[in-house]
């Protein structure tokens, strides 16, 4: 690629945060590289696979809000996690985050056990344990353009 | 761009790079009067490869990748410069962070791996659970740490508490609170020997391994694989499949088209010190085999874009991998070839 052909197609996927340094051949041919915004069909992928996340989040949303799970399955999908990944962080087994799922269990479980998966989630106990709140909240990134 | 810090004798300057495991060796070398490239680095450790791998899956998705695992750049160009590094993990997290207020009271600076999720100065739509990043912490000031990021271009700086949560993230990969920095440097280092073992090593992971899904053979797989999505998925999930190899290949940190401008640039430098022009045709011929993965991006771009619409896009994509296979089967050969004659 010739150094003036890096795309510059912004869709704010670095927040303005940075710029990429993208490797590419001047006029002289030799390598240099340029900074990048962003790239239409990198874009394009990119959000591809936030719609992915975010549906995600809403069919959890919906299993959380209908009792077919517990919270913890709505806070696991926002925080693009798996079970495998909060069970981890827990430092309890995976089948136990599984059985945790269980609006049934969940009801359950202790305080202790209950501000762990706060912790670990990085929410407050009382939106965590209120689940009408769901409604109410804001998408995961990339649905603010 | 460049910037350099003065305190506490520590002058450490920081130089934004593709790759954090490229950038973090290059910036750390430099501190010790070394000065090498991002693709100087990335050549001599090896960093090019190819790999699909479909029972291996993130988020459901069969993962594509353009790059060895992690730190294999790190080991190899320490091995072949001959570089020792100090090398640590503490299961005790304060404990590490002791460690590291020691090393920045005797002025060393320090590389670790982090996880990315929680990393504040990140951009939000790259925060995904990836736990092989590369920082270097360098300095302590009224208990925040200052940090050289290589993917950022200028300095960052995180708390006690978030440089700890970072160090300690879990799942794949977790760092475990790694640390390193180099205990000893040679006075004079062998870069023709490293660079030819460097490429001696990506042409033979590229060529050579027995098993179809990595190297050449693992493209042409992938070929195969692209071509059967549309068949059997969902039109939702087939665009998402694809999608996957097309974010390994531009993602952060590949410097576009999946390493292979990187290694271009890496082969145009040793073409001048080895004083070899071969070389440099053979640069301009990855080179067109990157403009060739771009344009592969874009087809994936439109299919993602018209998932809904039935078209033949799926086999356009599969057929333009199976001569970018060609292709790099013909680059590594000669490229091999041309290697031992060196």
């Amino acid at each position: 690629m010739k150094s003036k052909d890096v795309p510059q197609d912004d869709a704010n996927m670095m927040q303005g945060k940075f710029k990429e340094p993208i490797y590419s051949v001047d006029e002289k041919g030799n390598y240099t590289t340029v900074k990048s915004v962003g790239w239409d069909a990198k874009n394009e992928v990119m959000k591809d696979a936030w719609d992915n996340v975010n549906n995600r989040i809403d069919k959890a949303k919906q299993d959380v809000l209908k009792g077919k799970s517990s919270p913890i399955a709505y806070y696991i999908e926002k925080n693009i996690m798996d079970v495998g990944i909060v069970a981890s962080y827990m430092r309890i087994w995976k089948w136990r985050v599984r059985r945790h799922l269980k609006p049934s269990v969940f009801n359950k479980l202790s305080d202790e056990m209950i501000d762990k998966y706060c912790e670990v989630f990085g929410v407050k106990r009382e939106i965590f344990l209120n689940n009408d709140l769901l409604n109410k909240e804001e998408k995961q990134i990339n649905d603010k353009e | 761009m460049t910037k350099s810090n003065k305190k506490n004798n520590i002058t450490f300057e920081h130089k934004q790079s593709a790759h954090c495991e490229n950038g973090v060796v290059s910036n750390l070398l430099n501190f010790y009067g070394i000065k090498l490239s991002e693709p100087m680095v990335f050549g001599i450790g090896s960093g090019l490869f190819f790999s699909h791998m479909p029972f291996l899956k993130v988020g459901g998705i069969p993962v594509t990748s353009f790059r060895p695992l992690p730190g294999m750049i790190f080991k190899r160009l320490s091995k072949r410069l001959g570089i020792k590094f100090e090398k640590h993990r503490y299961s005790n997290p304060h404990k590490s962070m002791e460690a590291l207020d020691k090393n920045l009271q005797n002025g060393i600076p320090t590389g670790m791996l982090v996880g990315v999720y929680h990393l504040t100065y990140f951009p939000d739509p790259y925060r995904f659970h990836f736990n092989a990043h590369n920082i270097i912490v360098f300095e302590k000031k009224d208990n925040t740490y200052v940090i050289s990021d290589p993917i950022m271009e200028g300095y960052e700086s995180l708390s006690y508490n978030e440089l700890l949560k970072v160090r300690y993230a879990r799942g794949l990969f977790a760092p475990k609170g790694h640390m390193y920095w180099p205990k000893s440097v040679p006075k004079e280092i062998d870069l023709k020997s490293a660079i030819k073992k460097g490429i001696a090593h990506t042409c033979k992971d590229m060529l050579t391994i027995p098993i179809p899904m990595f190297g050449v053979k693992g493209i042409r797989y992938l070929a195969k694989k692209v071509r059967s999505y549309p068949k059997k998925l969902s039109s939702r999930r087939a665009a998402s499949y694809t999608g996957q190899i097309v974010r390994a290949q531009e993602e952060i940190g590949t410097g576009g088209a999946g390493f292979r401008y990187m290694y271009s640039a890496f082969i145009q430098e040793a073409a001048e010190i080895m004083k070899n022009e071969k070389l440099l045709e053979l640069s301009f011929e990855l080179t067109s085999i990157g403009d060739l993965w771009r344009e592969f991006a874009i087809i994936t771009g439109r299919i993602i874009k018209n998932r809904n619409t039935i078209d033949e896009s799926y086999d356009k994509a599969a057929d333009l991998l199976l001569v970018i296979a060609d292709k790099e089967e013909i680059f590594f050969k000669e490229l091999n070839k041309l290697n031992k004659s060196l």
